[in-house]
């Protein structure tokens, strides 16, 4: 062991005062022991991962003025987010769909897919980009708006909206057995 | 027969490495420490794939799980002023004293008759789980709802301490339904607020 040498340097009756030499190696065990009795206090007690913000714009929704501009139905993409986690798309409108309701999941070979096609589609017909619009039903839950928003970044579709869901829609959900 | 001596070596080890990673370690931990606040309501947030960081300043965060709604707004002073102004506003009286525990509140979900009784409350009940039944979100008549009236001037409150606009984020439980989180994103829109943030955590992109 690396005691400190506390025995009092040299003293002996005449000659030469000679220190005793000391060694320079201290116990670290202890203090090891109390290092890691630290590092364990601080990583239960911190949250590295800082939560992230996803913004998230809604448009106004009280205004008055009716000068509310018609969106192409071509270029629209409905997506309406059912029961167990799956979700059902169409282009065009509910009564005349221009491709037929589609029940899809969610991620990369789902809708990430579909969106993808068909913006492609959409840009090639119409030289105008998609607009998305996200209806969720009442049996939707939070993971699955954030999950199709997180789609519409990493699809990089600039016009999305949430908007509320109608009868109809609620309809083709039931039909489908996801509502 | 002579017998092999084995040298008796020392058990002694040389600590000054491990010594050094553990400080290494130690310092690091301390540095990029935040301690962790207790919840009252603790949340499962869904991830994304957003790298945005969430600010610490000047925003409310809205929890929402098991159908319960909780407020917490960010800042001493803006609490203390925010507890004034809802006091004022729903005519309950509040002591300097109360203030300044309820500034110390960072979360919290009670309707505001319970609010002297939560301020009153030790640490610990607070966060036992049922402890706060949360914040009433339907409104009562032509009376808006509370956590309309608690937003707003959690707004106000801001607003004259800090001079910025507070910013709104939700946090809400992966489980969580629809309708709830869409109640919330009402009351919000009711009061002219159109961006606010969504609270997730992080997710590798596949």
């Amino acid at each position: 062991m690396a005691e400190l040498d506390t025995s009092g340097g040299g003293g002996k009756k005449g000659g030469k005062v000679r220190s005793k030499k000391a060694s320079t190696r201290v116990d670290l065990t202890a203090m090891v022991d109390l290092m890691f009795l630290l590092i364990t206090f601080f990583m239960l007690t911190t949250t590295l991962a800082k939560p992230q913000a996803m913004d998230l714009a809604m448009p106004d929704k009280d205004e008055k003025n009716e000068d509310q501009f018609d969106v192409a139905d071509t270029r629209t993409m409905t997506v309406l987010l059912g029961d167990k986690n799956k979700l059902e798309w169409y282009i065009g409108l509910v009564d005349k769909p221009l491709s037929a309701p589609t029940v899809d999941g969610y991620g990369k070979n789902g809708i990430r897919k579909a969106i993808l096609e068909k913006s492609k589609e959409i840009k090639a017909s119409t030289g105008k980009n998609i607009i998305v619009l996200i209806k969720a039903s009442d049996k939707a839950n939070y993971k699955n708006l954030v999950d199709i928003l997180d789609e519409m970044k990493i699809t990089n579709t600039e016009s999305y909206a949430i908007v509320d869901i109608s009868a109809p829609e609620i309809e083709l959900l039931k039909r489908d057995g996801i509502y | 027969m002579p017998r092999v001596k084995v040298p008796r070596k020392s058990t002694h080890i040389d600590m000054t490495a491990m010594c050094d990673v553990a400080a290494l370690l130690l310092t690091f931990f301390i540095l990029t420490a935040t301690a962790r606040q207790p919840e009252p309501l603790p949340v499962d947030t869904p991830s994304s794939t957003v790298q945005i960081k969430q600010p610490t300043t000047d925003i409310a965060t809205i929890t929402v799980g098991e159908g319960k709604v909780f407020f917490g707004v960010a800042g001493q002073t803006v609490r203390a002023r925010l507890l004034e102004l809802m006091g004022e506003r729903y005519k309950v009286g509040f002591t300097p004293e109360e203030k300044e525990r309820f500034s110390l509140i960072e979360s919290f979900g009670v309707p505001i008759g319970n609010v002297k009784q939560l301020i009153a409350m030790g640490g610990a009940d607070r966060m036992k789980p049922g402890a706060q039944p949360g914040i009433p979100v339907d409104s009562v008549g032509a009376n808006a709802s509370e956590l309309y009236e608690w937003i707003r001037n959690a707004r106000i409150a801001t607003k004259e301490i800090n001079n910025t606009a507070m910013r709104v984020s939700i946090k809400g439980d992966s489980e969580e339904e629809y309708p709830t989180i869409k109640k919330v994103i009402d009351i919000l829109q009711a009061q002219e607020v159109n961006k606010f943030s969504l609270i997730t955590s992080m997710e590798g992109r596949d």
